[in-house]
């Protein structure tokens, strides 16, 4: 660099180097590991997916088969529902679904629930949630096995009042110190069994937004 | 650059001038993520890294860095290098990344890290530079460490839970259950308990001071 440049070209003109060399490091990191974060996000999802509908039990490419619905009636929340749809031979097995119930005692907590064509639950676990720590959050399979009270059960077991916590005459526990998590969880479970029953044509029917490449 | 002198580094970076503990810089993260051991770990580690790092480029640049485009500058790198080690996270420790989350982006904002480009790096040669990088995350991560052991110890009443998120499967069968049947003492876990925890951390290190021959230069914070 020429020293008879003016002190202001020379500083801004080092800055840009500086910015670039950092722009191209970070463009080389992004292009090493984009696709090992694509696959690991897939890896997490499918994971999740696959301990409640068991690999076996399907054939189709679960991930790319997926839909996104609203339903603030039912769900009570604006945010999209994702559904993945498991089909053996193309015969619907079960469906996926992300849903988030705003009842939490700390905001959102998102669940992912599986539900067979019988209408039957397959299994209920919690993606994410804020809840108190200690107190809310054994509704996390990592912390109790409460979450797994709801496997087999559908509406008809147990009847629209066994739809609760224990607190408020239901057939689900509660727990020490903290009913506020739990009767979230089990009203949004119950909500999303309504939701099956009056939609489960559309759920298994509706096509796949193909042109958007999902993740 | 002797050795006496690489020595006197460390000794300040990692104990007395001791970011988490004397300093008191970068408390942000270090009270929001050290619920256990593993996280403190993990966030302590890519705090170091980061510190290493900018503190080499800083130091290799600092010839041409003219005083007014400095603090720029050092934000540009800080930033890069953060977001690189955010994206190798992302790729190679998912889950730790899932847990760190929104905190390691935050490492960019960490005024230890700027502190030290500032005071240290943009004064002395490479070697040197990187041995102070290497000391002060050393000793932020000491803390972070000693932080999320004692609250996940009191709150938890287990040590190293987690591990499998930075070593693998194995590590699972790290997880020391300390207090067998621990009904959780909720205060460790949550922000409150991690400014007393740290208030006994910060304790416990100037009665270990104050218990040592006084020495001159010691910027002991007397409790009032």
């Amino acid at each position: 660099m020429s020293p008879a440049l003016p002190p202001v070209i020379r500083s801004s003109f080092l800055l840009g180097i500086i910015a670039l060399l950092g722009t191209a490091l970070l463009a080389a990191v992004n292009a090493l590991t984009h696709e090992r974060i694509i696959e690991q996000e897939k890896h997490r999802v499918l994971q999740q997916l696959n301990e409640i509908v068991p690999t076996t039990s399907f054939n189709n490419d679960l991930l790319a088969d997926k839909i996104e619905i609203r339903d603030e009636t039912f769900f009570r929340h604006p945010a999209a529902v994702t559904v993945y749809r498991a089909r053996m031979d193309g015969q619907a097995v079960a469906v996926m679904m992300i849903v988030n119930t705003p009842d939490g005692y700390n905001g959102n907590i998102r669940l992912l629930a599986g539900i067979n064509a019988a209408g039957t639950v397959l299994g209920v676990r919690v993606v994410s949630h804020r809840e108190t720590p200690g107190l809310g959050d054994p509704i996390e399979i990592e912390k109790s096995d409460w979450i797994r009270r709801f496997t087999n059960k559908s509406l008809h077991d147990p009847g629209p009042n066994g739809w609760a916590v224990k607190k408020d005459g239901g057939q689900f526990d509660q727990f020490t110190g903290a009913t506020i998590s739990p009767r979230a969880v089990v009203k949004a479970v119950h909500n999303t069994l309504l939701y099956f029953e009056a939609n489960q044509q559309l759920l298994f029917n509706k096509p796949t937004q193909s042109p958007k490449q999902n993740e | 650059m002797s050795n006496s002198n690489l020595k006197q580094i460390l000794a300040d970076g990692a104990w007395r001038q001791n970011t988490g503990l004397v300093v008191l810089l970068g408390l942000c993260p270090l009270l929001a993520v050290t619920n256990t051991l593993i996280n403190g770990l993990a966030l302590g580690l890519a705090t170091m890294l980061t510190l290493m790092v900018s503190n080499l480029s800083v130091s290799v640049m600092r010839k041409l860095l003219k005083p007014e485009i400095r603090i720029p500058a050092f934000v540009l790198i800080i930033a890069s290098v953060v977001t690189v080690i955010e994206l190798l996270m992302h790729a190679f420790f998912y889950d730790l990344f899932r847990v760190l989350g929104i905190f390691i982006p935050l490492i960019v904002t960490n005024c230890a890290i700027i502190g030290r480009a500032e005071a240290f790096a943009s004064r002395n040669n490479p070697l040197a530079s990187v041995v102070d990088g290497f000391a002060t995350g050393l000793g932020f991560c000491i803390t972070l460490v000693a932080l999320g052991a004692l609250r996940e110890l009191t709150g938890h009443g287990t040590l190293l839970s987690g591990a499998a998120m930075l070593v693998g499967d194995w590590g699972q069968y790290l997880t020391l259950t300390l207090i067998p049947g621990h009904p959780g003492f909720l205060l460790a876990i949550l922000p409150p308990g991690a400014f007393f925890c740290l208030a006994l951390l910060i304790a416990a290190r100037n009665a270990l001071e104050a218990n040592k021959a006084p020495l001159p230069k010691q910027p002991v914070t007397t409790p009032t």
